[in-house]
């Protein structure tokens, strides 16, 4: 990985984000390879987050403002089981395009984990303990990979996360179908495909 | 060390002799399912990986059900179908059960089996969370994204990671108020919406291998409510009567060693169970039905892969026969063959459907419906703030439709004695 620390401000949740409130169903008719289409996954993330819940800890701050396609936040913290519920790939998906590089949550649903990583959507990190209630939406947050660590640069706070495991082979090479090609599992692809 | 059922299919599956949790392997596919909401983003990326022209690995284990998104006029939604469409005829697949046709079938994981596709000892995969709904089958089956499904689709193989199986035991016998949905509400209610994050969840004892097909299924379609990988129940005469009679294509069933691990084992008593209902916003906040007397429902709904099968709507009618509801019921199918059976079935010489209608229940088509909310157009779907009992399986914030809305999960047996009372109400109220 060329890129070691990822910087930003913090939009904060809680447990058991599950994915209805990534992206709620109504909005799964976009046609993903619509360029125009496909920004308004980005429009409407996070957007089935209860009010009081939406960026914690006061609520009430929309992740996407209005009339707006990408997020002022580029990293989320939640706490337990985050994205639990439907399959859609669509979440990690709209979180993508909604500008969003990491993810970091205690533990994950596992499917939005999956997702996450072969789809090449977004780094989903684990920390050691529940951390979001240490965690100001708004916050200015680091984040070293190769260290581990996640940094609230705003209480100067520093809090562990796990090694990505198993998963690293894939998500560091971008998804599940370009780790399959480097292992010469499936065919490398037609240039005229790209 | 022995195996577990679900260690052993994905053994088999993946040519090894023996496999243990933690392990990452590939392993073939037997059937893959998808269906309108998330087959098109499917098809794109089948097409960008493996080209324009590229060809599915096999036609014959590629299934297509449109379920969810039919009866609404939302333009994006009707287009999705007509993607599914080219690609079928691109692709020639002939599993496929179109919108408007006699073909036509409603909510996949109710299909599925209907149409013979799921079979003891294979494995599964369906771009839909529900899709381990199929694990009553004893099979390995289990949800997965577009982007997994596309690799499928290219290559016919998927990497997994081994699950260890947690293991659910309900001895004693089931009694009548009593359903599936009870029992499944329990055991999240006991562990929490991730008590089983990543495990394959396994279903035993007398009063599960009571259960008729239809109800085991409602018990593993919930494995993932509690963050379960795959859910599984041996084996038996029950399955292979249903199999048998749907299918001709020769499976392997399988058993579990008799020295297999096991992660956990958690043992009930079924007759000590009493008639369950998950508040809102988590299928988690498990509570007995009778004790929320006092909490006042707009509406039920009676319907989806969990709550909309024939013997759910058995259940219901036994309990609305000749009474009139107080509140907004509705009854949807989940399938066409269910609701076929709404007109065939009888109690007491009527028919469920006229069961329903004479109990002023409002009766929609077979397809997901309100389950995930869908377009704003969806019967029965929740638009406003109303609080409904519903048969479904999730309740989270918004699922139904509107986030100011508040959905109580339970049996169709407490959801139609509800229905009559119009507050949430213990089915032996009318059963006795």
């Amino acid at each position: 990985m060329s890129q070691n620390k990822i910087t930003g401000t913090v939009y904060v949740v809680g447990d058991n984000v599950d994915t209805d409130q990534i992206i709620p169903a109504k909005h799964l008719v976009y046609d993903t390879h619509s360029p125009e289409e496909r920004k308004l996954y980005g429009k409407y993330a996070m957007s089935g987050v209860p009010e009081d819940k939406s960026g914690l800890p006061k609520g009430g701050v929309k992740f996407v403002k209005e009339g707006e396609f990408e997020s002022e936040f580029p990293i989320i913290v939640g706490g337990k089981n985050f994205g639990c519920g439907s399959s859609r790939e669509h979440a990690p998906l709209a979180l993508q395009i909604a500008g969003v590089k990491a993810v970091i949550a205690q533990t994950y649903a596992r499917i939005f984990y999956r997702n996450s990583v072969d789809g090449g959507f977004l780094k989903p990190l684990e920390s050691v303990e529940n951390i979001f209630k240490s965690f100001s939406t708004g916050d200015k947050v680091e984040i070293e990979l190769d260290a581990n660590k996640i940094t609230n640069k705003t209480t100067g706070k520093t809090f562990e996360l796990r090694p990505l495991g198993d998963a690293a082979d894939i998500i560091n090479a971008g998804g599940l179908f370009a780790y399959a090609r480097k292992i010469g599992m499936i065919k490398p692809k037609a240039e005229a495909n790209v | 060390m022995g195996m577990t059922i679900t260690e052993k299919i994905l053994a088999s599956h993946s040519g090894k002799d023996k496999v243990v949790p933690g392990e990452n392997v590939w392993i073939d596919v037997d059937v893959l399912m998808t269906h309108d909401v998330t087959g098109p983003g499917t098809i794109s990326i089948f097409r960008k990986e493996f080209g324009a022209d590229a060809k599915i690995w096999d036609r014959n284990k590629v299934v297509v059900i449109p379920d969810h998104y039919i009866f609404t006029e939302d333009q994006h939604a009707k287009r999705n179908v007509v993607f599914l469409r080219d690609f079928v005829k691109d692709q020639q697949i002939e599993n496929f059960y179109d919108v408007g046709t006699p073909d036509y079938k409603g909510v996949c994981h109710v299909a599925l089996p209907e149409e013979g596709y799921t079979r003891p000892g294979e494995v599964l995969f369906g771009t839909d969370s529900h899709t381990c709904t199929a694990g009553a089958f004893g099979e390995f089956a289990t949800g997965i994204g577009n982007t997994d499904a596309a690799f499928i689709l290219g290559t016919g193989k998927l990497w997994v990671k081994v699950p260890q199986t947690m293991r659910f035991v309900f001895n004693g016998k089931l009694p009548d108020y009593l359903m599936a949905k009870d029992l499944i509400l329990r055991i999240i209610g006991d562990i929490g919406v991730d008590g089983a994050s990543y495990a394959a969840m396994e279903f035993a004892g007398e009063a599960v291998h009571s259960l008729n097909i239809e109800e085991r299924m409602t018990l593993c379609n919930m494995v993932i409510e509690a963050g379960g990988k795959n859910g599984v129940i041996a084996p038996d005469e029950e399955t292979e009567r249903y199999v048998k009679a749907r299918s001709n294509k020769p499976y392997k069933p399988v058993q579990n060693d008799s020295d297999a691990k096991f992660a956990s084992e958690l043992k009930y008593d079924a007759s000590k169970i009493v008639p369950l209902v998950a508040k809102p916003h988590s299928p988690e906040n498990v509570e007995a039905a009778e004790k929320l007397s006092d909490v006042k429902v707009d509406r039920v709904y009676i319907g989806s892969c969990t709550g909309g099968k024939l013997v759910d709507f058995q259940a219901a009618a036994k309990i609305l026969n000749g009474r009139k509801t107080a509140v907004d019921t509705f009854i949807v199918p989940a399938t066409t063959d269910v609701e076929k059976g709404l007109e065939k079935e009888k109690i007491g010489g009527k028919t469920l459907l006229q069961i329903f209608k004479e109990a002023g229940c409002r009766i929609g088509h077979a397809s997901c419906g309100a389950c995930l909310g869908g377009p704003e157009d969806t019967f029965g779907r929740i638009n406003g703030e109303e609080i409904c009992v519903s048969t479904t399986n999730r309740n989270f914030p918004g699922r139904m439709g509107s986030k100011k809305g508040q959905v109580y999960l339970a049996s169709p047996l407490t959801a139609a004695a509800t229905a009559l009372t119009g507050k949430i109400t213990d089915p032996r109220k009318y059963l006795a």
